[in-house]
Formats: structure tokens, sequence, C-alpha cells
């Protein structure tokens, strides 16, 4: 096991430094962001010339990378173009996007369960097909309809919620960003639940475990949802990062100043320190996510074993 | 205010951040106390006067400070706010007299020095002010600011300290109407706090306008809270104002609806058509000092050639403006006739029709002139915009498609996006786009030579088309040294009738500031810079 997870930990090296470059060199590729900071006027070259030094722009590519390189492991992720330390937006960004995180996760592990287990009980009756019909029609909506049109319906004509987030982003302003967030994730883990459900139903160890006379519940939560999971936790596990990555879109709608704020903000203005410090650190939680998953799978399954 | 809103999920104790906004709007008495919200987009650069270039953070400066003159919020005119008077015999040598009794939010006297040390400031290179070229008329800027290498000076030389109430300015050109562009934000005064504690001031700015700032989160709000003590002739109406950043209009918009926010100064294009049922006449929309042109590259071999300013005239009368800002634009934009801005007022310069024939719709003279100056380079052009900001894609292949219908060809025009702003700017400087490319320009000062002599003097610092016109220059110089404005302004206008010729930018439309409000609050107004009002607002 501890072998396992430092081989794991290893790999994530080169795919850490891979995917660091190739998003500078993505960044870079859209040229040199300075001009854009005058508006609509000529730069003045001279404060051009002054402002590229400063942020190193002035050097050729194979010198910035390992210049910023060598800046985040001294825990420095440079300067945004507006004066504020990248580490700083990471800190006011970061937490209100990870709590966001963690209502669309909650809400799409508890009601797409749920739902996949009910359906999947029922294969083929019409509350399955209501259920597949459902998920569906949401995984074809794109997340900025279902966020304006949410938003509409609750925020202004029903006036159930607040139609966007305070800065302190309260965990109750977020129900309804999360749920619009979670939607099409929702929509996926149900659809595997059922899937896996209405396959492991007929196995041999729940006819066993039927057999034995244990109450229909035990035999649901404890033999038949315990392995009929693997699937859905790999799912919600790379889910995580897509999620918190993905949040663009949700936070733009309800006004959450989050890491998908930074990043639209960022890409905007071609700031490249922070766009790459953001996506660093969403590499690292996509990777570390990964890893958990994996772990989680010899705690579900216990036929396997890492060596 | 619909209580209402509070009341189901977010509950009021998530609420408090609306204290006033959205709950607390019954508990405002009509003493000018409560705070108005209003949306904000994050300023791009750090908030100091000689570095903030665009709206978002000139919004904030107009609040924060007041230097010697302020541009009239009605008629646009620069009027004496702390200076005393500007006085000047030669037009090029100035003595500033300073009005006594203001002081800063902080204690500190505004005197001469604090005018003197922030344009010092701003100038300097080293400081990477953007809006260091304003004091490029002032004498001693090449050695504080040279075009490369580093500065050889500290201070500009044409910047004297007399006593506390006075100094003097020397300005290395005559330039009469230099007292009035004194009312640009990168001309306010600075407290010393500023220059002892930089990174201090920035995260909490301190200035001398009737508000001052209450708190700061970088990148989501901005508290301005009423300065008591402001000593000034226009002293805030309401207790405050919470600037929200949003990062969409489209969420501002909502917000308003749902009676969450009081002031949107952005509609949203999508809403152009449902604005005036959804807010009746709480919906703004009126002239700005902003005006779009198609800018042609004078510098290419054959845009520039001698014979096509027909052909540039034929294609600025083949473009149908009427019904592009009718149409596309929902008239939140006007057919220009000139190449300054209404806001400008007659006095000012604006001349309606100074333009002429060429820019009234006609296709059978279009298509005459075109054939007349031997066609289009290569029998096709291409409008040259960026495709990340501001939606031009819609204004551009209407443009194409009205001069593709005047020449009878599908393919004569055609629309050429760049990704991004920055990319969009690079390859103007590099001078690499060979059609008429979008310009917009944006007002810093309403006068006349701010439309035309960084646009289209010789080697102006925007002049993008790089036209280069010896009598328009002379013109220029000549309005630069009249003595009155009214002459100043008869020159300008000739030398913009060299453009009505020469058509080096088609005139395209005057762009309007827009707005929205809530019925809570009332007195809202923009100023000639787009920028709402936000002293006289009244709540209740």
């Amino acid at each position: 096991m501890g072998r396992y997870v430092i081989r794991r930990l290893l790999q994530m090296i080169p795919v850490f430094i891979g995917s660091t470059f190739l998003i500078f060199l993505m960044v870079y590729a859209l040229g040199d962001p300075v001009a854009a900071m005058f508006g609509d006027r000529a730069p003045d070259p001279a404060t051009a010339a002054q402002i590229r030094h400063d942020l190193y722009l002035d050097q050729p590519l194979w010198k910035q990378y390992p210049h910023y390189m060598g800046q985040i492991f001294q825990g420095n992720f440079g300067t945004a173009f507006n004066g504020q330390p990248v580490t700083e937006l990471m800190r006011t960004a970061f937490p209100v996007t990870l709590r966001l995180t963690i209502v669309a996760i909650v809400l799409e592990t508890v009601v797409g369960v749920a739902l996949g287990v009910f359906s999947g009980l029922r294969r083929g009756r019409s509350i399955d097909t209501t259920v597949l019909v459902l998920t569906l029609v949401v995984v074809s909506v794109p997340t900025f309809v279902s966020g304006y049109l949410l938003q509409f319906v609750f925020g202004v004509k029903w006036e159930w919620a607040a139609p966007t987030v305070a800065i302190e982003a309260p965990l109750g302003q977020l129900l309804l960003p999360g749920l619009v967030l979670a939607l099409v994730s929702l929509a996926y883990v149900t659809r595997l639940t059922r899937t896996s459900i209405a396959e492991n139903a007929r196995a041999d160890y729940v006819r066993t475990a039927v057999a034995k006379g244990l109450p229909r519940h035990r035999v649901i939560t404890r033999h038949l949802l315990r392995n009929s999971l693997i699937p859905v936790v790999t799912f919600i596990g790379t889910d995580i990062g897509a999620l918190m990555g993905g949040a663009i879109v949700t936070e733009r709608i309800f006004n959450i100043h989050g890491v998908g704020y930074q990043l639209y903000q960022g890409i905007l203005r071609q700031n490249s320190p922070t766009v790459v410090g953001f996506v660093t650190i969403l590499v690292l939680v996509f990777l570390i996510a990964n890893l958990l998953v994996d772990l989680l799978y010899a705690v579900l399954d216990p036929r396997i074993r890492y060596a | 205010m619909r209580p209402a809103v509070c009341a189901k999920w977010a509950g009021c104790a998530a609420a408090v951040a609306l204290v006033a906004t959205g709950c607390g709007g019954g508990t405002a008495g009509p003493g000018g106390s409560a705070v108005v919200s209003a949306s904000w987009g994050d300023p791009q650069n750090p908030l100091e006067p000689a570095n903030t270039n665009e709206v978002q953070g000139g919004k904030v400066l107009e609040m924060l400070l007041r230097g010697l003159k302020r541009y009239d919020p009605e008629t646009g005119a620069a009027k004496n706010v702390l200076a005393e008077k500007i006085e000047t015999t030669d037009a090029q040598h100035y003595t500033v007299t300073l009005k006594r009794g203001w002081s800063f939010s902080d204690g500190e006297k505004v005197t001469a020095k604090s005018f003197v040390d922030a344009w010092n400031y701003g100038a300097l290179l080293d400081n990477k002010q953007k809006n260091a070229p304003f004091f490029q008329y002032i004498d001693g800027f090449d050695k504080v600011h040279p075009d490369n290498g580093k500065p050889t000076a500290k201070t500009l030389s044409g910047l004297k300290v007399k006593d506390d109430h006075t100094f003097d300015v020397t300005l290395n050109q005559k330039f009469s109407s230099w007292p009035d562009t004194l009312g640009y934000s990168a001309f306010m005064p600075l407290p010393q706090a500023f220059f002892r504690d930089h990174a201090g001031w920035l995260k909490r700015p301190v200035g001398n306008g009737p508000y001052l700032v209450d708190s700061y989160t970088k990148g989501s709000v901005l508290k301005m809270r009423k300065w008591k003590r402001y000593p000034g002739p226009d002293p805030a109406q309401n207790g405050g104002i919470d600037l929200r950043v949003y990062t969409d209009s489209e969420t501002a918009y909502t917000d308003l609806q749902a009676g969450n926010l009081d002031l949107v100064d952005d509609i949203p294009a999508s809403q152009l058509k449902n604005v005036r049922s959804d807010l009746g006449d709480r919906y703004l929309n009126q002239p700005a000092g902003i005006i779009q042109t198609l800018t042609f590259p004078m510098y290419d071999a054959h845009w520039g050639k001698p014979g096509m300013e027909r052909v540039r005239r034929g294609l600025s009368m083949a473009i149908d403006r009427e019904q592009i800002t009718k149409e596309i634009f929902q008239h939140t934009r006007t057919p220009a006739t000139d190449w300054t801005s209404p806001v400008l007022g007659e006095k000012g310069g604006f001349k309606e029709g100074l333009c002429g024939d060429a820019c009234v719709f006609d296709p059978a003279k279009a298509r005459q002139l075109i054939k007349d100056g031997g066609g289009l380079p290569g029998g096709r052009m291409t409008i040259t915009y960026n495709a990340d900001t501001g939606s031009h894609k819609d204004w551009v292949d209407a443009v194409c498609n009205s001069i593709n219908k005047t020449l009878g060809n599908d393919k004569a025009c055609v629309g050429n996006p760049v990704g991004t702003f920055a990319d969009f700017r690079n390859q103007i400087s590099a001078r690499q786009l060979t059609g008429p490319f979008r310009a917009g320009w944006q007002m810093d000062y309403p006068l006349i030579q701010n439309f035309l002599q960084p646009l289209y003097y010789t080697n102006a610092s925007s002049n993008d088309g790089k036209f280069s016109n010896p009598d328009f220059d002379k013109l220029v110089n000549q309005a630069n040294a009249a003595p009155d404005t009214r002459q100043a302004v008869a020159k300008f206008q000739d030398a913009e009738r060299i453009l009505a010729r020469e058509m080096p930018s088609i005139p395209l439309w005057y762009q309007n500031g827009s707005g929205g409000y809530s019925d809570r609050i009332s007195n809202v107004r923009l100023n000639p810079f787009s920028v709402p009002v936000y002293n006289e607002i009244t709540v209740g």
C-alpha cells in the first residue's frame, strides 16, 4: 500500500510539470498582454517596456517558464496585473469555490445515489423510465441555460432565493448555485448507480443474502450498494476537479467570487500568473482526488489489493 | 424594495451583507444616511490617479478625489474646484492659485505640494503609471520619462511650488486650453500618506472628495461612505455607495430586477429590447463622450496612396448608419456626422453635419466614388475587430453587409475577428493590418482637442492609422496657440474639415451611456463620461 502511494506520488511529478508547461505555453501563445492594459489608447512605449520588464515578459519563453516554476517552488505565484499577489487571490477564491463544490458533491451524491437505487430496483417500470427521461433532459441542457433559468424562476419570479450570492458566500445562498453546478453530474450519478444496481441485483451474492433471510434494507445497503458504488465513486472523485474548474460558468451567473471568477478575469486580461497559478492548483486537486479514489477502491472492494 | 427576498432561503441573517440594500430599506430615514448599492467591474489597475485609465477605476476616483477643476456633470464644462485661478499671459507659463480650506480626509491640508508631488510621481517612468503621457506638455517631461533608457531627473522642471497655495507650471509648447484638461483624474492631488505608505494607501485610499473609503475587499466590494466634513460645494446626498463587482452584466441586471441592487450602469445588449418595459423611466440612455470609427491603415501602400480618399469616402457613404443603430444597438448609438461627440456642445466644438455628404448613406454615389477611386484594393476588404469583448461581431457584419449590398458583391467585405483585445492592439501597433479596423475613442476631457490631436496629428500617441497631413498639423498648432476658446474651436473645426476630405477614419456613431436604477433611489444621471453622478443620488 505504502509503496503504491509513493509510486503514484512520483508519477504525479511529470504530469504536473507537463500540464503546467502546456498551460503556460497556451497563455503565452495568446501574445503580449501589455498592449491591452492601455485600453483603446496606444500604449506609451517607455511605460509598456518598463511593465514588461517587471513582469519578466521581455524574456524568451524558455527563460520565462523555469523562472516562473522557480518562483512557484518558493511559494510565490507572481502578481496579478491589478497589483495583488496571486496567493492572496487564491486565499479568497479557493474557500468559496470549495464550499460551492462541497454543496454540489453532497447534492449529487445524496440525490443521485438515492434516485439511482430507487430506479435500479424498479427496472423497466414507469418510475425507472421517468427517471431515465428526466436525466436525459438534464444532461442535454447546458449549464448556462439551466443556470439563468433557475436563477430567474427562483430568484426573480418566486423570490425563494437571492438571485446572486453575497461576498461572504454563506452556505444557504450556495444551495441554488450548487444545484445548478451539480445538475449534469447528478444525472450521470443517477444513471451510473441505476445501471450498476440493476446489474448486481441479479448477482449470486445478492441471491445468497436474500436466501439467508436478511432484511431487505440490509441486503441493499451492506451487499448490493457497497459493490455497486465502485463506478460511482470513480465518477465523483474525478468530478471534484471538474466541478472546481467547471464552476466558471455557474460562478459568473450567480456572481460568486471564487476560482471561476478569478480564472475568467485572468483569461480576459491574459493575466498569465493568475491563470497558470490557479490551473496549477486545480491540476493538483485533480491528481490527489484521483489517488484518493483509487485508494477507496480497496476499501469498497476487498478483492482489490495494492502491492 | 421587496423584503420577501430575505424571508425565504437566504434568511435575513445571511443577508446582513445587504444591509440597507436588500433588507434594511425601510429603516433608512430621509436624512441622506442610506447606502446605495451599485454595480462595478474590477478595476484593471491599482487605484491610483495616474494609473487609472478605464471607467471602473474612474468611478472611484470621481468619488474619492477633487482636483483643480471638475467637469460639470451636465454640460461637461471645466469648472474651478480647488483652483482659485489659473493665470497665463502667453498660453505657456501658468500660475495656479489654490482655494483655502481644503484638506484630505486624514486631516492633511491640500497644498501646492500635494499637486506637484502627485504630478511628479505620475510622470516619472520608474513608477510605471499608465497615464504618464498626460504630463507630456509640462517642461522637463522628456527627462523624467525618456522614450528609452533611464530617466535623468526625478521631478518635472516645469513645476515650481511658490508657496502653500501657489505653484507655477511651464509648458514645453503653447497650449491655451491646457487648464481645461486638469479635470482629468491623472491631475488629482495626493496626500503625503500616498508617498509614505504606498501599499497601505492602495489598500485603503485617502482622498479629498465627498466620499471616503470605508472598506475595500479587492475584486468583490468597495464601500464608500459620505465624508461628513467635506468642504466642497457638492457633498454626498446619500450615506454612501457600495460598489459591488459583477463579472456578468446580465447578473447585475437580474439583481436589479430582484431588488437586490440599486443601480447598474451597463445594460446587457440582450436586455435592450426589454429594458423599457422592465424599468420604464428608470432606464438611462444619454450621450457619452465616446465615438466609434473605422480607421484606415494609411501606412498601407494600397489604402494610403493618393486618390484613395475617394474610395474611403465612398465606403463611408455605403454604410447605413441609421438602420444599424436602430436594429443592432436599439438607439443606444447615434449616427455620427463629425469626429467629436455631442457632449461637447456647440460651443465646445461639436458640429453636426461637419462631415457633409460623406457621412450620409447614398449607395449610388458610394458606388460611383469607389469606382472612380479605382475600387477596393484587390477587389475586397476586411474589417478587423477583437472578438473577446463588446460584441463587435454584430455591427461589423452589419457594416460589411451594407457595403456588400451597395457594391452588389457578396464577398467584397468580410469581418476579420482577432481572438483577444491584446492581440488586436498588438497587430495595430505593429502595423500588421492591411485593411480598416474598428476604433473606439473615449474622451479624457470634454475638449475638441482630445478628439483630434491624439488621433490624427502626425505621430500622435493614438494615431493608429498613421495619418499625416501637414495642413492638419498646422491648424492644430494654431488652435492650441489661439488666445481664446472660440478661436481655438474654429481652428480645430477647420482641421476636422481636412478629415472630412481625406477620410482617414470613418465616423460611425456616437455611443450613449446606459444604466438603470431601482425605485428606491432617485435623482440618478450619468455624466458625459457615462459615469453615474453618485454624490447627487438620493434614497427614498
